[in-house]
């Protein structure tokens, strides 16, 4: 029978199923867990007085990424609170022996961008995590996805999970990106097309002649953001561009390993002929910038259009909303986007904080400045490794020259744990993946765009069209 | 976790689609190592009208009576009525560890977020799905009738009103069962542990790379 890529990353970690009913629960091994600092500490402690230990501990890789400071760390965490729950991480960690990148270590980063980095994500695995953009890790072919503390928990005790399977989505994007055109303008359009909710109960992978074109950094974007469109879990098959990625990473797997491991990870993309529940189709050439404009990602427009007019939505219950995500952002119907000025601009999460990412910004901003009325600028490196390979190209100094902050990773003003965020009313545009209310900062306003256009809404002070910068340039 | 009986409650209508676990407990309260305590800072931004930090007295603070759940006609209240893609966003357990804090024992929407809704019945707290119609139609109910109640039977996955109006709805049965016994899914889980040993051996001679 013909499979779907998540039917066989399903049906190989089957361990025990209560009926042949597919609704059934069914228990799924767990290959890799990684874990941070906000949803595990409760896990642990429940893992204790119940006096469990964890299954399997080099399933596990452990990072404190929420609430590290991203200045100067030679001091340690000023928050008391912020440096409990990271000394917590440490303490388990150290206790149980897990391995952890702890705070100074050059690996450390946000955790899911040192997973593929390290080569701790390898096709064909299921990879967890007590975060919802667990599903980034999908890229390369596996079945991850973002789970509460509870389960990880359970993960620690069992390395399984109880779940029922999900429905699958094809996304099909054919042909080729306009310049300037990245991943994170193909998942906003995805959300805008589908909505929040379009991929509740379905598992999606991307296809299509765009997709496999992309870098996996692009992919990685556009799997992290699978989750904002509803789904648990995004993927992408394997192919030359999986493999080259993986290949010499410290946790891949070497010699005639690596040869046994490539010929397996060949096997994984969907079947020729293979039935999803669901095919949505883009068109690649059709994809501009997207910029957000309200509290819901599916609050997306392009860079040429206009915030919207409650005035003209029939339903009740949608026009109410956007009256009140209007009334947060600040916005007034049928402004251009273009006019929409900002106070601060923030590059990095793990949506967009990968070398590739800070490239597509730094060429925008080289040699410029960023606007007199933009407050606050933050490039915030995915990981050490990021940093350190953007300093080797000098990307660095092409943002502190253009007036940017260049900071330690970690997850920083994606959701203000640390403190880098917003006050109330700044407007930001963000590389990040959420412009819920209050996310980047109590009251503060959260545009979502790719990096190349956060980068150009910097040099500006209000959002542009990045092709148009790129055509001048 | 506490097992799950049938009780009749009071209903609060949160009317707005994609609550998200953001604005169901805001970062700043993530910081806590503990389960429990959240429930003062739930829908924090929307509850009160000053700023919400870790440690706060929170009967000091100054409350947004134009919140829902600032009103007393829902003092006591145990149900909550949500509209579509409640819980979307972050994994956060400690949203439905505050709501379950604050007193919610069941959540009624068209749709949930999917982890969201998982998490729930990890701890014991009951999203039900009913279609959007029955849900509007609740929406008109709960605003317009004062101490307006409803009964949760589980067991019989029937929600009933005082005016005998009956909603069927549906419930995983290996989920049901959970929370009807007040069972720990990780223990029952371990009885098939030679069974995860297995399957494990096989895949470290079948995979080995996965477990370097």
């Amino acid at each position: 029978m013909m499979q779907t890529l998540y039917d066989k990353l399903w049906s190989q970690h089957v361990v025990h199923a209560e009926s042949d009913d597919p609704n059934s629960m069914t228990l799924i091994y767990i290959d890799r867990h990684l874990v941070h600092e906000v949803t595990s500490p409760q896990a642990f402690e429940s893992l204790r007085l119940a006096g469990r230990k964890p299954w399997r501990l080099n399933s596990i890789l452990a990072v404190a990424d929420h609430n590290v400071p991203t200045t100067d760390r030679s001091h340690g965490i000023h928050d008391p609170v912020s440096r409990l729950q990271v000394d917590t991480l440490d303490q388990n960690c150290d206790e149980l022996g897990i391995t952890e990148f702890k705070m100074n270590d050059m690996r450390q980063g946000i955790v899911h961008v040192i997973g593929p980095e390290q080569g701790a994500t390898l096709p064909g695995m299921t990879v967890v995590c007590g975060d919802s953009h667990t599903s980034t890790h999908g890229a390369f072919g596996c079945l991850a996805f973002g789970i509460g503390t509870s389960e990880v928990e359970h993960v620690l005790a069992t390395q399984c999970l109880l779940m029922k399977k999900s429905k699958t989505m094809q996304i099909s994007v054919e042909g080729e990106l306009g310049r300037g055109i990245t991943a994170k303008d193909i998942a906003l359009a995805i959300i805008g097309e589908i909505g929040t909710a379009g991929g509740t109960g379905y598992a999606i992978e991307f296809t299509g002649s765009a997709i496999r074109a992309l870098s996996m950094e692009g992919r990685m974007t556009l799997c992290n953001m699978a989750i904002e469109a509803g789904a648990r879990a995004g993927m992408v098959a394997v192919d030359d561009t999986t493999i080259n990625y993986i290949k010499g990473r410290p946790f891949a797997p070497q010699d005639e390993l690596w040869d046994k491991a490539v010929a397996y990870w060949r096997t994984l993309h969907s079947d020729a002929d293979a039935v999803f529940d669901r095919t949505v189709k883009l068109d690649a050439v059709q994809i501009k910038p997207q910029v957000t404009w309200g509290t819901s990602p599916e609050m997306v427009t392009t860079i040429d259009g206009s915030v919207p007019d409650p005035s003209h939505i029939a339903d009740e219950v949608k026009r109410h909303d956007m009256e009140q995500a209007l009334n947060y952002m600040g916005l007034r119907p049928n402004t251009p986007i273009q006019q929409i000025m900002l106070d601060k601009i923030f590059i990095g999460s793990c949506t967009n904080s990968r070398i590739e990412d800070l490239r597509a910004a730094a060429q925008i901003v080289n040699g410029k400045h960023i606007a007199a009325n933009i407050k606050q600028a933050l490039v915030v490196p995915g990981s050490g490794l990021v940093k350190k390979q953007a300093e080797q190209e000098g990307l660095d100094q092409v943002f502190l020259a253009a007036g940017f902050e260049w900071r330690e990773p970690g997850c920083s003003m994606c959701l203000a744990m640390n403190d880098d965020r917003l006050t109330a009313g700044e407007r930001c545009a963000s590389t990040s993946n959420r412009n819920f209310e209050g996310r980047q900062g109590p009251g503060g306003r959260t545009h979502l765009v790719s990096p190349a256009m956060a980068a150009a809404a910097a040099i500006a002070g209000h959002f542009v069209d990045v092709r148009e910068i790129q055509q001048q340039s | 976790m506490n097992k799950f009986h049938t009780f009749t409650g009071l209903v609060a209508p949160l009317d707005r689609a994609n609550v998200d676990t953001d604005a169901i407990i805001p970062k700043q309260f993530l910081k806590s190592i503990k389960r429990s305590g959240f429930g003062q800072n739930l829908f924090d931004e929307w509850r009160y009208l000053d700023h919400g930090e870790r440690g706060m007295d929170s009967s000091k603070r100054v409350l947004n009576s134009e919140f829902v759940l600032n009103q007393a006609r829902y003092s006591g209240v145990e149900i909550l009525l949500a509209r579509a893609n409640f819980g979307c966003g972050s994994s956060r357990e400690h949203a439905p560890w505050s709501l379950q804090d604050f007193g919610f024992r069941v959540i009624i929407a068209p749709s949930f977020a999917d982890i969201f809704f998982n998490n729930c019945f990890k701890i014991g707290l009951l999203p039900i799905i009913l279609d959007s119609g029955t849900v509007d139609y609740l929406f008109d109910e709960v605003k317009s009738i004062d101490g307006y109640r409803l009964t949760v039977d589980l067991h019989n996955q029937l929600i009933t009103t005082a005016k005998n109006e009956v909603f069927n709805f549906a419930v995983d049965a290996f989920r049901k069962h959970c929370l009807l016994n007040g069972l720990d899914e990780i223990g029952l889980t371990l009885q098939h542990a030679e069974k995860i040993r297995q399957f494990e051996q096989k895949r470290r001679n079948e995979q080995p790379w996965l477990f370097a």
